[in-house]
This record gives structure tokens, sequence and C-alpha cells, in this order.
């Protein structure tokens, strides 16, 4: 701002932190609720202030989960959506950027086709094919199963995109070097391409890793199996209890535990992450 | 469309783009012409029989008073979570954006970011119980003030609440993109202005505003995107579609008459009604992303 006058400053400083403690407030709320007995909030007492539960309430819903429903311990959850995280974030990444090498640097019988069919997918998100997605997979064979949690999710347009936009801008120089150094295309990817794409990769791995881990309706329709629960599922089955009987500290512990992955990679990965949600829609 | 054409070979290449052609063959494109199949016909939900009726089943869903229902709530939800998180995006982007000391700033907008990583299930949960009937502060608060909250009996109160927790995730993705846009904006414009004596009000709508005008419409197809696909699990967590369907979207409803109608003729031919949209806007994105390189 032009003006510096400490009123103006102030004003814009209360005006923020008002902001941000109307976006943090229901998280705080949260983590309040998972450090008191469940019994505190029956009394029909709302805390705002942290209670001495934090570790037992925690330690209980990691080992034991739930009782209303299985007592699947929220470890074995949390493993379960990490699993899908990574599946999805890593294999995004690696097919992507094959297919990207491909259509970039080579010229190959219905090259356009292919890249078309790609982009395609954007035009299909799960949620539209619900149904007849679910038939694919259960003929397949793959519910239940890590393979039927990743697979589908696999194909990616946004970051076949990224990656095809990043080796355009390739300068020829580089391009040429190489090909005078006699380096076959195998070699050109490892030796040149992956280390020239490494911040790009992080950028898509904090995307595509939060968006693995917040899958919501894939997982509640392939999976079935108790064990196979994921974080997400297993807080939407904990809240579909009554009011009365649902023990809210155990849920809220639930609900932090499951944004803490994703938001410990997205604040630790930050510079990338704004980089690769600009870039990815130029 | 640029080719760079370095290396010679059919087999190679082909090989490369296999994994992601095979898995958008049989996850996208197959599953897609299965439900344009199944939208022409009608079957039981046994499986013994089916029957081709052409049109009949997209005639009897563009009929159905409920179908008319769930666009109803689809804009009103849409527009809804839209209009919150792109001004409440601006806002704090503006706020943040004249922040001078640099360790602070970094605070504020690792704070603002973070609700990104929320994924949209959790960011319900935590808005459910914050306005629990029985047991939420905010549902205390507001009966403090004679206000009677009950989202579980009352339509209206739960289409708002799904709105706030769907908006509330999306505003870190609208300030992302403001932020950028108003640190492109050259700073000797806004100088010269103030020179001109145009004190802040004027110069964020005479400079400012115009500005990131293609910023804030690229923004609003992102988030009219956001709010029809991707906030299903805020609706199912939260209010699986009710009380009776006040909450119940396009896409809840594709859900709904496939998995637990097993209504399969007309969900398919809600899913390609659908796809239609999602093509038209994937378009429009496309278009306009074209024009803002001209920019």
């Amino acid at each position: 701002m032009v003006e510096g006058g400490t009123r103006s400053r102030l004003v814009r400083h209360a005006l923020i932190c008002g902001l941000l403690a109307a976006i943090v407030f229901p998280v705080y709320i949260a983590f309040v609720t998972s450090t008191h007995e469940a019994s505190t909030m029956l009394q029909g007492v709302i805390p705002l202030l942290p209670g001495p539960d934090l570790v037992p309430t925690y330690a209980r819903v990691l080992a034991t989960g739930i009782p209303t429903f299985g007592d699947l311990p929220v470890a074995t959850m949390m493993l379960n959506s990490l699993v899908m995280a990574l599946g999805i974030a890593i294999g995004k990444i690696v097919i992507s950027l094959l297919s990207a090498y491909a259509i970039v640097f080579f010229r190959f019988p219905l090259r356009m086709l292919w890249f078309w069919m790609i982009f395609a997918t954007l035009m299909l998100p799960v949620e539209v094919r619900i149904v007849p997605t679910f038939q694919v997979v259960s003929d397949l064979g793959l519910l239940n199963s890590f393979g039927g949690l990743i697979v589908p999710l696999l194909a990616s347009a946004t970051a076949t995109f990224l990656f095809r936009q990043f080796f355009l801008t390739i300068p020829d120089e580089l391009i040429e070097a190489a090909r005078v150094d006699g380096a076959g295309p195998i070699r050109f990817l490892v030796d040149v391409i992956l280390p020239l794409s490494r911040t790009n990769i992080a950028a898509l791995f904090v995307i595509m890793f939060a968006y693995g881990w917040n899958q919501y309706l894939w997982p509640l329709i392939v999976t079935t199996d108790p064990q196979m629960t994921t974080m997400l599922i297993g807080i939407q089955r904990a809240l579909s209890g009554s009011d009365e009987l649902t023990p809210w500290n155990l849920v809220m512990a639930m609900s932090l535990l499951a944004l803490l992955p994703p938001l410990a990679v997205v604040l630790g990965m930050q510079r990338w992450f704004v980089k690769g949600l600009v870039d990815a829609e130029k | 469309m640029a080719t760079r054409s370095l290396f010679r070979g059919r087999a190679l290449p082909l090989a490369l783009v296999a994994p992601q052609i095979a898995i958008t063959l049989v996850f996208f494109v197959w599953p897609a012409a299965q439900a344009l199949k199944q939208s022409m016909l009608i079957e039981d939900a046994f499986g013994f029989g089916s029957e081709f009726v052409w049109f009949e089943n997209f005639e009897s869903v563009l009929t159905d008073p409920g179908y008319h229902n769930a666009i109803a709530v689809t804009a009103l939800f849409s527009i809804g979570v839209m209009l919150v998180s792109l001004s409440l995006g601006l806002l704090l982007a503006a706020l943040v954006d004249g922040i001078t000391s640099r360790r602070v700033g970094a605070i504020y907008r690792a704070i603002s970011v973070a609700p990104y990583a929320i994924a949209p299930a959790v960011a319900g949960a935590l808005w459910f119980f914050i306005f629990n009937p029985t047991v939420g502060i905010v549902t205390h608060w507001l009966g403090l003030v004679g206000i009677d909250w009950n989202h579980v009996r009352n339509g209206d109160q739960a289409l708002l609440l799904v709105i706030l927790a769907a908006a509330w995730k999306q505003i870190a993705y609208n300030f992302v993109f403001f932020l950028a846009g108003l640190q492109s904006i050259p700073r000797s414009l806004i100088e010269a202005a103030a020179i001109d004596g145009a004190g802040p009000g004027r110069r964020f709508v005479s400079i400012v505003l115009p500005l990131l005008s293609p910023t804030a419409f690229f923004l609003m197809v992102v988030n009219l995107t956001y709010a029809f696909f991707d906030t299903f699990p805020v609706i199912h967590a939260v209010t699986q579609g009710g009380p009776g369907n006040a909450t119940e979207t396009l896409v809840y409803k594709v859900f709904r008459d496939g998995f637990i109608g097993l209504d399969l003729g007309r969900s398919a031919a809600q899913s390609v009604i659908l796809m239609v949209v999602v093509a038209a806007m994937t378009v429009v994105q496309f278009r306009w992303v074209e024009r803002k390189v001209h920019y």
C-alpha cells in the first residue's frame, strides 16, 4: 500500500486476523473437543479451551478406533489412505510424464489421437459415471483391493498437459547437444529430462497427494471390507450414528488426523504447491 | 501443435503412452460408452432383462419434478459457493498483498493456503459439528440470539450449511490465484494513481479490479466446476441430500438413483447429461485460457 499510516496498518492486520480466526475456527473447535472426555459434551457444555485428555484420546483412537463401528484402529485407516494417496500421486506422475515425453519427442502413428483421448478424460470425472465405472471394476474383480482404489484414478490430463508444456520449453540447444552426444531416447529421458523436471514433479506431487488422500466417493463404493476402510470413509460412518451416541471427542480427533498428512505436505512444500497450482491452470 | 520429434521409432513411444491410454480406455471411455448404452435401456434391477427404449429415460428424467428440484438446488448451491469463496478469497488476498513485513506476510499466507489440503468430507464433518443441533457451539450461540438452528429439519438451513462448508475449503484456492494476480500488477500504476490523489478504495475499483478480471473470470469457471462435481462428499457426509431432497444436487442424485434406488437407466441418462455439462464447461475454460494468453 502507498499509505503507510500506523492506523491503517493496524486496521489491516486486525481485519486479516479476524478473517483467519473465522477460517481456523472449525479446526480449533475440533481440536478442543478432541482434548476433552466424551461426557463433557453430553452435559451440554461446549468447552472453548483445550482439556487434559489430548494424549489418551489420540492414543485410543489410533489403537482401537471408535466403538460405534467395529473398532477398526484408526492407524489401519491412516495406512490405507496413505497407500491410496501415494499410489495415486506417484502413479499419475509416472504415467503422465512418460506419455508427455512420447508425445513431445517422438513422431509416431496417431500421436494426436492419443493426446486428445487423454484430454477427453477431463470431461469425464468419476462423479458423473459412477455406476458404469463401478461395474467395470467389479467385472475385473478389483473391488476391495488397492488396485481397484488406485488404478481407475490414474489417468491425468492435467499432469500430462503440464509436462507437455514444460517439455516444449526445453531449449533446442540442449536437444541438439544430446543428439550430438549420441544419447538415445531412454538415456535422454533419464539424464536430461528427469533432472530438469524436478520442480514440476514436486509441485504435482503436492497436488496429487492431496487429491488422492481426499478421495471419497470412489473408496465409498469400491471398498466394503472394513479392513480396507480409508480415513474419510471411517469419519463418514462415525458421523452417521445418532447425535447422542456419537463420541464427538473421538470423531473430531479422527477428523484432525485425517487432515494432518495432506496439510503437512501442502505447507511443507508450499512454494512448489503454489507454483504447481498456477502452472497447472495455464 | 509444436513438435520436436527428436527420436524415430514406433514401438518405444507407443509403449510409453500405453499405460495412460489403457487406463483411459478401460476406466473412462468404456464406462462412458456403457453409460450411453444404459441410458437408452430400461432394465430391471436384478438384471433379468432389458429393453431398448431410445430417449425414454431422458424424457422421464427431464420431466421429473425431482430432477427439476436437483437443478434448482445445484444452481443455488453453486452460486452460493462461488460468491462466498470468491469474495472472501479476494478480500483476504487484497489484505495480505498490502502486508509489507515479509515474515508476517508468510505466516498469513500459510494459514490462508492451509484449508486447500482439507478434504471436502472433513470440512463437512467439522461444520456439521459446530452447527450440530444438539451439541454444536454455533447452534448454541444462535440460540442465545433467538435463532433456532436445526438443519436436520430445516431444508434452507441444511443448504446454507453445505454451502458454507464447501466454500470454506475453496477460499484457499481463490486466495492463491488472486494473490498471484495482485502481485503481477505493476506497483508504478498504483503509485501513479496515488499521486493523482486516488484513495485506496478508488484505486482498487478503478485499477486493481479491471486488471484482475481475467483471473476472476477464470476462477468463476473453476469454482463452478468445483461446486458441481467435487462437493459430493460434503453433501454425503453432512446431509445425505436431505432433509427431504433439499440438498440433493445433480451429482448426488446420480449416486442416489444408481446405487440406492438401483434405477440404472435413469441414473445413466443423468450421467450422460452431466458429461455434456462438463464438456461444455471444459470447452469454456479452454477457450478462455486461449484468450488469456493474448491478454
